[in-house]
């Protein structure tokens, strides 16, 4: 789903614009409705019992980054933006992720015996 | 695709007038809260300078304890009660705990209140918009308020001192637990207290720095003026590019960690306080169950890339320094690029190598290892491709060349002592000893600073349209030079035999250890050290007075003075608001010196190309659209 | 002196300037709640088991507020769409809609799940006197069905003045279901809505107390992370509100008037950062209501 591209600057141009920005609406409203009911399967789901407490936070944080892939790439236009915010977020991305997988490595590559 | 920034064709008449009217600004918003990039710039200059001198003056007052532990300071001892408190020098003779605020107080004050504001903001405040052919900053009320976010951040961490207590005093690295149960008690206030202070202050730091970061990386992806491609940049420019990303990505897991333990401290809370701790002697009452290695963790996944910040400005300034001054383009540009890219981005992942001693296990030890023996792989690229830029070219010693080559061998020592450091084995026996305080002071004090020194001499003109003093330039660096090294090139043997720092005795036991180095134990080494840092105090007073007397008497000069090739040269010196008379373009690379067949020995960047020139980058209408 | 590329975009990168900075500032803010949620990793690896609580926060009205923030990040891009197809009582209406479901997340923390936290209490059994306080606890069926130990016993503490008065031997407390019943297998996994404090009441000996506090960010190291993270996201949410306030109020109509697209870039900027506080909330609610 693309983003609305910018504005023309030829007034007569708007009537189409504006046309072309309602189609996105129905995206929106669609993507809405789509948090909320995962949003309820999230709460369901945490009452589901998958053996290991291990296995709950996975799938909860499974249906958290759905939800969140959903908000970034459609409300936030992520999906159609540029090259350079995309390089932007990636590092970004690659070092959160450093700093919890180095961290959770740290706490579990312990010599001592807990 | 023209400049506009509104779309005024289509409003109101009455309006299109308005938005060209040019009035006069206020004495207030024109000099203090201006939002052009180069009184900015120049505010962030002369807080960051003044505050570089007040942390060096606490040093100062380190080295006498230093060197005669337990006697009297003479004159000074007795004034700074009535300033510190009377609990700090008790009979001119310094306190253990006002002892441990002046270490903590140094390296807090001298690294985020003196080198970022001077390297990364003052000079890149004042420099890059005018190097990129920009009339400002993309975002200039953000970057006034990013100035006055620090200024409030510095007010509190002075401030700090007159509290109960005193300064933090848990060392600039604020370890927890030590940090979070510090100035606590029935006589310590809650909020006012050194180390809450302390925590205060950085926040709005960081958010100084964030701000700031974001309106640098806008700026030189959005401003550059037509024909500035990414390779056509003055190296400095990439150098603050990067340092701009280290600081927006870097700082806030500290501030995470700072606000956690300001929590901790303020709301009894335990992230990094263990269970079952005791302080002497009783149980600490709160829940445990916090980690003292998560505080380590968070603080140096800043405080690697912060050292970075500290050294790429000044390697800039340097870049720029050596191209004007050995008449010669700088050798390798593009290695030089692609170093500073790759160090940013390691000095990601490097940064466990400050906690060898916590005893993480060898798969996590091997990965830090590994990383920081690379990220030492685009430095040593860095260097050698500075020295080389000097091979066969014109050099010519001024002040700024006086400064930026010495800057070399110092920042290669600095450098080369960090990689024992780099191996855990080694580090086991060097850690926390008078070895590390030598190696990054290698870095920062003949290194980085030199490049401010170098900076400030070089473009003074810019900023004033004067130049400084010749001679007492030369007078201000050479015993600035000398004592550099005689205090810190024995620090390196005093750390060896394995004298810790932040010890307050000044390391007396050495003495009874025996070993000497150089024909003196290592205490005993002290008092020359100090007497050279003392040395070093008196040599900053000629750039001082040349600072400020050049800039109403100093030689005036033309715009131009040093016959440099970037775009801020083109502009007046001082450049007006909005900067150029007219947008500069780019049409070639920024170190076109000596180019053949020229009757002038430097070619401005936004000199057109000559037909009969063989240029093989694209033309300036070819990059854009 | 005028600033290029302000409004209109920058050819060679297709953006303008304040959507490049707010996506630097976001880059930002994802690394400071990195730094959060790597610490909240760290204590919960590092809790010994039943030191980690759960069913300790009310779902439903989480739920809502999830619900709540959903609702605003959907008003405020049809906010933004209004404002590019020129609309401006649409417009107006979708950012007042954004702004009071920001207002009604605060208070609904600030007035009710907070407060109600505040009031509630926890007293942390010493390991040698669990055995004492067994029919509050439950541990032999804990330890049956291959649950974590429970340590606490928790629920509406009847005398507050036991807190600060070293007179008063022993807490008074009207019991949790959780400790009221612990051998039912329904409290073996917390439940979906909120049962208050029964009114059984118990009493509990200081002495056999490891540590008692309301559930305040003192009481453990799970409610220090809750209330700091949830109260640094409140601020960005309170920040957002009032960034919007700004821009919906009539000073805003004389920016579209000027330059429509001038504001229309600025609500989007806005909407970016408000996208940003709801995506962090996402994953906040399961990881504390949650799991």
């Amino acid at each position: 789903m693309n983003n609305p591209p910018d504005v023309s600057q030829d007034p007569k141009e708007y009537e189409e614009y504006a046309h072309n920005v309602q189609k996105h609406v129905r995206g929106y409203l669609m993507v809405g409705a789509l948090l909320l009911v995962f949003t309820g399967i999230t709460v369901a789901l945490s009452y589901v019992d998958f053996g290991a407490r291990k296995a709950n936070i996975a799938v909860a944080m499974l249906v958290a980054t759905l939800k969140a892939s959903m908000v970034a790439a459609i409300f936030m236009h992520l999906a159609a933006e540029k090259r350079l915010i995309y390089r932007i977020l990636i590092f970004t991305g690659f070092f959160v992720l450093g700093l919890f997988w180095l961290i959770y490595l740290a706490w579990y590559d312990y010599p001592v015996v807990r | 695709m023209d400049a506009s920034t509104s779309l005024e064709t289509h409003h109101h008449p009455g309006a299109h007038g308005a938005e060209h009217e040019h009035h006069e600004l206020g004495w207030w918003r024109k000099y203090i809260f201006s939002t052009d990039h180069k009184v900015i710039g120049i505010q962030y200059g002369l807080c960051g300078l003044v505050f570089l001198f007040f942390g060096f003056s606490l040093m100062m007052l380190m080295r006498w304890q230093l060197a005669y532990p337990g006697q009297a300071l003479p004159v000074i001892g007795k004034l700074l009660p009535y300033i510190f408190g009377p609990g700090t020098m008790p009979d001119g003779k310094m306190a253990p705990d006002f002892y441990n605020s002046l270490g903590a107080m140094h390296g807090t004050i001298m690294i985020f209140l003196g080198i970022v504001p001077v390297a990364f903001a003052a000079f890149g405040n004042f420099v890059v918009p005018l190097q990129i052919g920009a009339p400002d900053m993309t975002f200039p009320k953000v970057n006034a308020a990013s100035f006055w976010a620090f200024a409030v951040g510095g007010v509190i961490m002075l401030t700090s001192f007159f509290v109960p207590g005193g300064a933090a005093k848990s060392g600039w690295t604020s370890y927890t637990p030590l940090a979070d149960i510090a100035d606590k008690g029935p006589n310590y206030n809650v909020i006012f207290s050194g180390q809450t202070l302390w925590l205060l202050g950085f926040i709005f730091l960081i958010t100084s720095s964030l701000l700031g970061a974001v309106n640098f990386i806008t700026t030189i992806i959005q401003l550059r003026a037509k024909g500035l491609t990414w390779m056509r940049l003055p190296f400095f420019v990439w150098a603050q590019f990067v340092t701009a990303f280290l600081l927006l990505l870097a700082f806030p897991p500290l501030e995470a960690a700072i606000v956690m333990q300001f929590m901790d401290r303020v709301a009894a809370t335990s992230f990094f306080l263990p269970s079952g701790l005791v302080v002497n002697g009783a149980a600490v009452s709160v829940s445990g169950g916090g980690n003292p290695l998560l505080w380590q963790h968070l603080f140096w996944f800043l405080g690697h890339p912060e050292v970075y910040v500290l050294i790429l400005p000044a390697m800039g300034i340097v870049a720029e320094i050596l191209a004007n001054n050995s008449r010669k383009p700088l050798w390798g540009y593009k290695s030089l690029v692609f170093s500073v890219l790759v160090i940013g981005f390691l000095s990601f992942v490097v940064w466990a190598h400050h906690m060898w001693l916590t005893g993480m296990g060898t798969a996590v030890s091997a990965f830090f290892q590994t990383t920081t023996l690379l990220i030492s792989i685009p430095s040593v690229i860095i260097l050698s491709a500075f020295f080389i830029s000097l091979w066969g070219g014109s050099i010519r010693f001024t002040v700024p060349m006086l400064f930026a080559t010495a800057f070399l061998p110092m920042f290669g020592i600095g450098g080369l002592t960090g990689i024992p450091l780099a191996f855990n084995s080694a580090d086991l026996y060097l850690h926390d000893t008078y070895y590390v305080i030598a190696h990054f002071h290698y870095i920062v004090a003949p290194g980085t600073i030199f490049g401010l020194f170098a900076g400030i001499y070089y473009w003074f003109p810019k900023a004033t349209g004067r130049k400084m003093n010749d001679f007492w330039g030369k007078v201000h660096f050479w015993p600035t030079l000398i004592c550099m090294n005689v205090i810190f090139l024995p620090m390196f043997l005093q750390g060896m035999i394995g004298m810790h720092r932040r010890w307050y005795d000044g390391g007396q036991g050495w003495t009874l250890s025996g070993d000497h180095v150089w024909g003196l134990t290592g205490f005993q080494w002290n008092t020359p050290i100090s007497w050279a840092a003392w040395t070093m105090g008196l040599a900053q007073i000629p750039f001082i007075i040349n600072f400020f007397w050049s800039i109403k008497h100093g030689k005036k000069v033309n715009d131009n003075p040093w016959e440099a090739t970037t775009l801020e040269w083109t502009a007046p010196s001082p450049p007006p608001h909005g900067n150029f008379v007219t947008t500069p373009i780019a049409y070639r690379g920024p170190y076109e010196y000596s180019l053949p067949g020229r009757d002038r020995d430097f070619t401005m960047q936004n000199e057109p190309v000559e037909p009969r020139e063989r240029v093989r980058r694209k033309t300036p209408e070819a990059v854009l659209v | 002196m005028e600033i290029p590329y302000t409004v209109s975009t920058r050819p060679d990168t297709g953006l303008w300037n304040a959507k490049v900075g707010i996506w630097l500032f976001l880059a930002s803010e994802v690394m400071l709640f990195g730094g959060l949620f790597s610490a909240y990793i760290f204590l919960r690896l590092d809790a010994p088991p039943g030191m980690w609580p759960h069913g300790l926060l009310n779902v439903p009205v989480g739920t809502m507020n999830t619900a709540i923030l959903i609702l605003s990040s959907v008003t405020v891009v049809l906010a933004w769409a209004a404002l590019k197809m020129r609309r401006y009582r649409a417009y107006w209406w979708y950012m007042l809609a954004t702004i009071l479901c920001g207002v009604i997340f605060l208070t609904v923390k600030l007035v009710y799940e907070w407060p109600q936290k505040f009031d509630h209490f926890g007293a942390y059994i010493k390991p040698e006197a669990l055995g004492k306080y067994e029919q509050y606890l439950g541990n032999e069926h804990a330890a049956a069905k291959g649950l974590p130990p429970r340590l606490e016993i928790t629920g509406h503490l009847h005398n507050r003045a036991a807190l600060t008065d070293p007179n008063i031997k022993e807490y008074e407390v009207y019991l949790d279901p959780v400790n009221a019943d612990p051998t039912n297998p329904a409290m073996d996994r917390p439940h979906f809505l909120y049962v208050p404090p029964t009114h059984k009441l118990a009493p509990i000996e200081k002495e056999d107390v490891e540590r008692a506090t309301m559930f305040l960010p003192t009481h453990s190291a799970y409610f220090a992370s809750y209330f700091t993270i949830t109260g640094l996201h409140g601020m960005h949410v309170l920040g957002g509100v009032l960034v919007f306030i700004y821009m919906w109020l009539p000073v805003s109509k004389k920016l579209y008037q000027r330059n429509p697209e001038h504001l229309a870039n600025r609500v989007e900027v806005a909407g970016l950062f408000w996208h940003f506080v709801d995506l962090i909330w996402i994953f906040v609610f399961p990881l504390f209501y949650l799991l």
